[in-house]
């Protein structure tokens, strides 16, 4: 299998940081340049970027392929459909961290069971504890809503410990506005530490089990511990993108732990290329584009994506920063 | 006690319905270790294409001349709709992948799932497709104080015919030596002068053809809707993950125990019948990863 990394080893820290800190500032601007619907749309697709770049630390950097990530974004919107409807919290901060360590209590018993298989194993057993947690949500119904869903109202939400609230005249112009800020700030933080951690001697032990477990054994690495911390932290950075995805769709159904989510999650992480650190945001962006507007001209979306995904696999496995990178390369040599 | 056997009774109806589908998921992954995620939307397929056979025939008042037999020999169309489907789909989308790694076949696969749910709702609508009109025509028989379909007991036999057959195709033709050989050791059979490009197909097309047969039985009974497929492939797993990924037997005494354990939850704990029958596939898996029948 090739390999291609986003950032070549030679790359400076500096060309890195000035590269991400001009994306950052264009995506401060766009809000005012673009309509509202636009802004919502964007907000979508950051939140999926970090459910796609928890899902890529198993994927991408530990090689596994879990068919089970819609279990982590679903508990985090449900736990902060449950800590604003039972605790009556209306502080986004709270349910951050309620919903983060839920999500991280629930990652961490199922990763406990799931990183005992490798391969296609690994992925029917993520896919059936999954399915516990959303069979749980449809039939549990007096807590859950059932199919219903819990409603989840921006109106009673507050920002930064109360600071920015949305009561009263234009609360969904001011909430779409402010909560865009809020998204990107954490897609920041949740990209950097995310970037920290697979370029650390973490990240690196990771990527060598995935290379090669038996080596990655030999010399010293508990194979199985190592994957379970993946499987936590890769859990829990999902369960973050449920937990933001709720206030914007004002709705958590079970749709969302439903297993074809799951494959979503690896739809995108395909599309963008797994096999690079910023793949899964460029995949999640343009997932998020590509099935809205599906959906907005067609009634038959899904076949439309399906037959994008079965090209994606067929011609064009590295996505779209793998192929892009490729394509540099062959032109940057080209003109030497 | 009359309860009680209709329960069980219909325990075997739903294990031969789960057999049929698990059965073809089973040899697909034991000959290519290909995880088929569009097997349940196969299914569906079959299920459609044999309640639009049906009903149209039965529209056209066919009936008369053709008779309930004839009616019953209609429902196998579909099964054999799909198998021409899965002929298809083998050498165009699966075969440049077994090279590559299993991710990809999970990706391919769930990419047909979405291609085939939308050509389903495309040919046949959304409104909801059902030939129950042979099960009508069936009647029932009494059990106890109660009233039984007859035509429940008669997918109970197509089971039990399916598993023989099966077993008879697998064990004792020569096919299915060249199958099984196959299966053991691509390399070496081809070696041997087997043209595995066309087992392959054959393969994946006998698979498709009982997910197909499937849907064909189980539509008299119950009707066709779109999602249908997306939640069987689930309890398909289930059943394969219990009896062993790739062995026959697997399959069979795996829908036995998910059809009673199903059944059972749905009489005694209704909230967590479904999360029971997961969480007994995650144990099995865990304590003995190729299931109970499954060879490592």
């Amino acid at each position: 299998m090739t390999m291609v990394m986003a950032v070549p080893a030679g790359t400076s820290i500096w060309r890195i940081t000035i590269g991400s800190a001009i994306v950052l500032v264009i995506l401060a601007i766009l809000p005012q340049l673009v309509d509202p619907y636009q802004t919502v749309l964007l907000t979508y697709g950051l939140i999926m970027a970090i459910a796609a770049l928890g899902f890529n630390l198993l994927l991408g950097y530990t090689g596994l392929l879990s068919f089970g990530h819609s279990a982590y974004f679903g508990a985090g919107a449900y736990l902060v459909a449950f800590i604003m409807r039972d605790f009556g919290a209306h502080s986004m901060e709270l349910c951050i961290v309620g919903g983060m360590l839920g999500t991280l209590i629930i990652a961490a018993i199922l990763g406990f069971v799931c990183v005992r298989h490798t391969r296609i194993f690994f992925g029917i057993l993520t896919l059936a504890l999954s399915q516990v947690l959303w069979s749980l949500a449809f039939k549990f119904f007096w807590v859950t809503g059932g199919t219903d869903g819990i409603r989840v109202p921006h109106a009673n939400l507050t920002l930064l410990g109360g600071l920015v609230d949305f009561k009263g005249a234009g609360s969904f112009q001011r909430f779409i506005y402010a909560y865009y800020y809020y998204v990107l700030a954490l897609f920041a933080v949740s990209t950097i530490i995310l970037w920290v951690i697979t370029h650390s001697p973490f990240g690196k032990a990771l990527q060598a089990i995935r290379d090669n477990e038996t080596r990655a054994r030999f010399v010293g690495i508990s194979v199985r511990r190592y994957r379970w911390i993946a499987f936590m932290i890769s859990g829990t950075f999902t369960g973050l993108a449920g937990i933001l995805w709720v206030p914007l769709n004002g709705l958590t159904t079970p749709d969302i732990l439903y297993w074809p989510f799951s494959g979503e999650i690896v739809f995108m992480t395909v599309l963008g290329g797994f096999r690079s650190f910023t793949g899964p945001i460029v995949g999640a962006m343009a997932f998020n584009y590509l099935k809205t507007y599906a959906i907005a001209s067609t009634e038959y979306w899904q076949l439309l994506l399906g037959v994008v995904l079965v090209i994606l696999v067929m011609a064009l496995p590295a996505g779209i920063v793998g192929t892009t990178a490729r394509l540099a390369a062959k032109l940057g040599r080209s003109t030497k | 006690m009359t309860i009680f056997v209709i329960q069980i009774l219909n325990s075997f109806f739903y294990a031969a319905v789960l057999f049929l589908i698990a059965a073809g998921l089973s040899l697909i992954y034991g000959v290519m270790r290909i995880v088929n995620l569009a097997h349940g939307a196969l299914y569906a397929l079959g299920a459609y294409v044999s309640a639009w056979i049906v009903g149209s025939a039965i529209g056209h008042a066919l009936e008369g001349n053709l008779g309930l037999a004839g009616v019953l020999l209609l429902l196998p169309l579909g099964a054999i709709a799909v198998a021409a489907v899965g002929a298809l789909i083998e050498p165009t989308l699966l075969r440049p992948l077994y090279r590559r790694s299993e991710e990809y076949h999970l990706l391919v696969t769930f990419g047909l799932l979405m291609i085939l749910e939308d050509v389903m709702k495309l040919l046949f609508g959304r409104t909801p497709l059902s030939a129950g009109a042979i099960m009508d025509r069936m009647g029932s028989i009494p059990v106890g104080r109660l009233m039984y379909p007859t035509y429940n007991l008669f997918v109970v036999a197509v089971g039990i015919a399916a598993a023989i057959g099966l077993w008879a195709f697998i064990y004792r033709t020569k096919f299915g030596v060249i199958l099984r050989a196959t299966s053991q050791d691509r390399r070496m059979a081809a070696a041997l002068g087997i043209n595995v490009s066309r087992v392959y197909v054959q393969a994946f097309a006998i698979g498709c053809f009982l997910a197909g047969l499937g849907g064909a039985v189980v539509v008299p009974a119950q009707a066709a809707v779109l999602g249908l497929g997306i939640e069987v492939l689930i309890l398909a797993f289930v059943v394969v993950v219990i009896g062993g990924l790739g062995s026959l037997q697997g399959a069979l005494v795996g829908a036995l125990i998910v059809a009673f354990v199903r059944t059972a939850g749905i009489q005694f704990f209704p909230e967590i019948e479904l999360a029971v029958l997961y969480l007994i596939a995650a144990a099995v898996l865990l304590v003995r990863p190729t299931g109970l029948f499954g060879r490592a």
